[in-house]
């Protein structure tokens, strides 16, 4: 507990002191990596956690982004106090997912969910009076909706949006790790290594894993708040599948199961391109070549992964052992 | 009533394809119980690789049949280098690596072939033929009877030869059929060949009316979905066929209900997957699985 503690102390110093070292370029990018963080950290309770696999986790990041850039566009609302309404209404959606889902084994929920991230952008389009269509909706030019931190700590704007996503990004962290640390995550991971001893220990099944869907969701919604905040535009293909699928690989990097590696993976669903584009004699312009890897680290790390993981847990008994 | 006739006769086209494809999963899904969400990407590879040669100056019939010989052989090759390894591992594990090979397709098509469209000369006339007002081509029909000659091949080859009764004696019990002599790594490295040709017919028969691209068989995967699904997933002829009733259920549905139309093709897709699943599981022609309590 006080390794995590000092660990956490020592993440929060690390990003207090980022902004005031780096350009404001990378500023941006780590407010944006801010909002992936938060995302993948619902990933992760729903699917390290719970045991449910989602493959469109980005649907629910639309659905909080959205809401975000409505109530800002048509509404006048200031973008912080848009968040707690992303979360909310992210969360309802993910509570009623979650009821149907209870019925389909992981194999379906994953065709399910696959198939809910593909549609998405073409409902976002169909609905044009409500989400401006293909266009999307501006949230440029609103000075008095956002930047707060600007006149009072004389932040420059990117900074104020890398404070604003990390802050958020900290507390939902806390509060993950709250949860997962409480009855609510104990339960869960009973239900995700087996469901019939968990139920018959007095775990109440589908109403854990339900809540599991709807505060995976509202996580998902705080990160499409940010995301949408720090982008200042929203549009259906802001959501692509592509966007759910790398969320997955950043909950894979992160080592699913544990909210300390979502770091890890919303850094690499940001730098990837970066990455890729020190390999000699690559173009990283064109879409293909960070396409390929980020496919090619899912693939390496299920492989893997469970060598590791096997390694570890024998190195881990060895020292306990070792002990006597 | 003409207008009529021709949404049947397109959907019934543009579902063959659906049909290949979810042939292809369902071969899968019926030897190893995973669902491979690389399976569209595959067959765009595929695609792309016929394109290539014909590029080279071949023939139609001799690139496509060069085509599904390294379909078959890369299917193979691909079980055993990254399925074989977590076979025995969580079934999860094994779809989120299928997820990652769609990745990494997709981004070996764009990186290769770049994304603009290409003209595909498929080996039937896209020329409209025109019978009592309703059009189609050649290639509509050379879709729907390269589907149902797919399905009886793979029927024939499952119910009528040694080789098909210890592909299904591998996938129904490993274990038991090891002891008896079946070699299961074989076959299930077979399933996945065989998948991988289906699944290049299926991108060869696709690409002359959607144009060859890295995303041609995106939506197309969901559509083979909703046909592996509505069929059983673990039916093949019930593929074929759910694919035939979801193409011509999306063009009633696009052209006689108003506020769905063209733009919720994918939705009703989705709605048919959903519904399935919820309300009749085992499809129209699957059987129900059992599970010991």
């Amino acid at each position: 507990m006080r390794v995590k503690l000092s660990a956490f102390v020592f993440g929060v110093l690390v990003l207090v002191v980022l902004p005031f070292v780096l350009t404001d370029f990378r500023t941006v990018q780590l407010a944006t990596v801010g909002a992936y963080f938060v995302a993948i950290i619902g990933l992760d309770v729903l699917t390290g956690h719970s045991g449910q696999i989602s493959l469109g986790h980005g649907a629910f990041m639309a659905v909080g982004a959205y809401t975000t850039a409505i109530l800002m566009a048509n509404h006048g609302v200031r973008d912080v106090w848009t968040i707690p309404i992303a979360a909310g209404v992210a969360g309802v959606i993910g509570l009623l997912a979650g009821v149907p889902a209870l019925r389909l084994s992981g194999l379906y929920l994953a065709l399910a969910t696959f198939g809910i991230a593909v549609v998405l952008p073409t409902i976002l389009k169909k609905f044009d009076h409500f989400t401006g269509g293909s266009t999307g909706i501006t949230l440029f030019g609103k000075p008095e909706q956002t930047g707060h931190g600007v006149g009072i700590w004389g932040l420059t704007n990117n900074q104020w949006l890398y404070a604003l996503t990390w802050t958020v990004g900290g507390l939902v962290f806390l509060i993950a790790w709250w949860l997962l640390d409480s009855r609510f995550g104990r339960s869960l991971r009973a239900i995700r290594d087996s469901e019939i001893a968990a139920v018959a220990s007095g775990v109440n099944r589908a109403k854990y894993k339900v809540l599991a869907f709807g505060v995976s969701a509202a996580f998902a919604g705080i990160a499409g708040a940010l995301f949408a905040i720090n982008v200042a535009y929203v549009a259906p293909d802001t959501f692509p599948i592509q966007l759910s699928l790398y969320l997955l690989v950043g909950a894979v990097v992160g080592f699913f199961g544990s909210i300390w590696g979502a770091v890890l993976g919303a850094l690499l669903i940001q730098f990837l391109p970066d990455i890729v584009g020190l390999i000699p004699h690559v173009d990283t312009k064109q879409a293909g070549p960070t396409t390929l890897f980020f496919g090619l680290v899912l693939v390496v790390l299920m492989l893997v992964l469970p060598i590791v993981l096997r390694a570890a847990s024998r190195l881990a008994n060895r020292s306990y052992f070792g002990a006597q | 009533m003409t207008n009529f006739i021709q949404q049947i006769v397109s959907g019934l086209a543009s579902g063959g394809i659906y049909g290949l494809l979810a042939l292809a999963i369902v071969l899968i899904h019926r030897s190893t119980g995973v669902i491979n969400f690389a399976q569209g990407e595959m067959a765009t590879l595929s695609a792309f690789v016929c394109w290539t040669l014909m590029n080279h100056g071949w023939a139609f019939w001799p690139a496509f049949g060069a085509t599904l010989l390294l379909s078959f052989a890369g299917g193979v090759t691909l079980q055993a280098v990254v399925i074989r390894p977590i076979q025995s591992g969580p079934l999860l594990g094994i779809v989120i690596l299928t997820i990652g090979l769609l990745i990494a397709f997709n981004g070996l098509d764009t990186w290769i072939w770049g994304g603009a469209a290409k003209q595909f000369q498929g080996p039937f006339s896209t020329a409209p033929i025109n019978v009592g007002g309703v059009a189609f081509s050649k290639q509509d029909l050379g879709v729907i009877a390269v589907a149902f000659v797919a399905v009886a091949l793979i029927g024939a080859l499952f119910t009528r030869t040694r080789l098909g009764l210890g592909l299904r004696a591998a996938a129904v019990n490993p274990v038991e059929s090891r002891l008896v002599g079946i070699r299961v790594a074989a076959m299930l490295a077979l399933g996945w060949g065989l998948a991988a040709m289906l699944g290049a017919v299926a991108g060869v028969m696709a690409a002359p009316s959607l144009f060859l691209e890295p995303n041609m068989m995106q939506t197309v995967l969901l559509y083979a979905f909703a046909a592996a699904v509505l069929g059983g997933m673990d039916s093949p002829i019930g593929a074929v066929i759910g694919g035939l009733l979801l193409g011509v259920l999306l063009n009633l549905v696009g052209t006689y209900v108003h506020w769905i139309g063209g733009e919720l093709r994918l939705a009703t897709a989705l709605a048919v997957i959903l519904g399935v699943l919820l309300l009749r599981p085992s499809g129209l022609f699957g059987r129900a699985a059992l599970r010991r309590a």
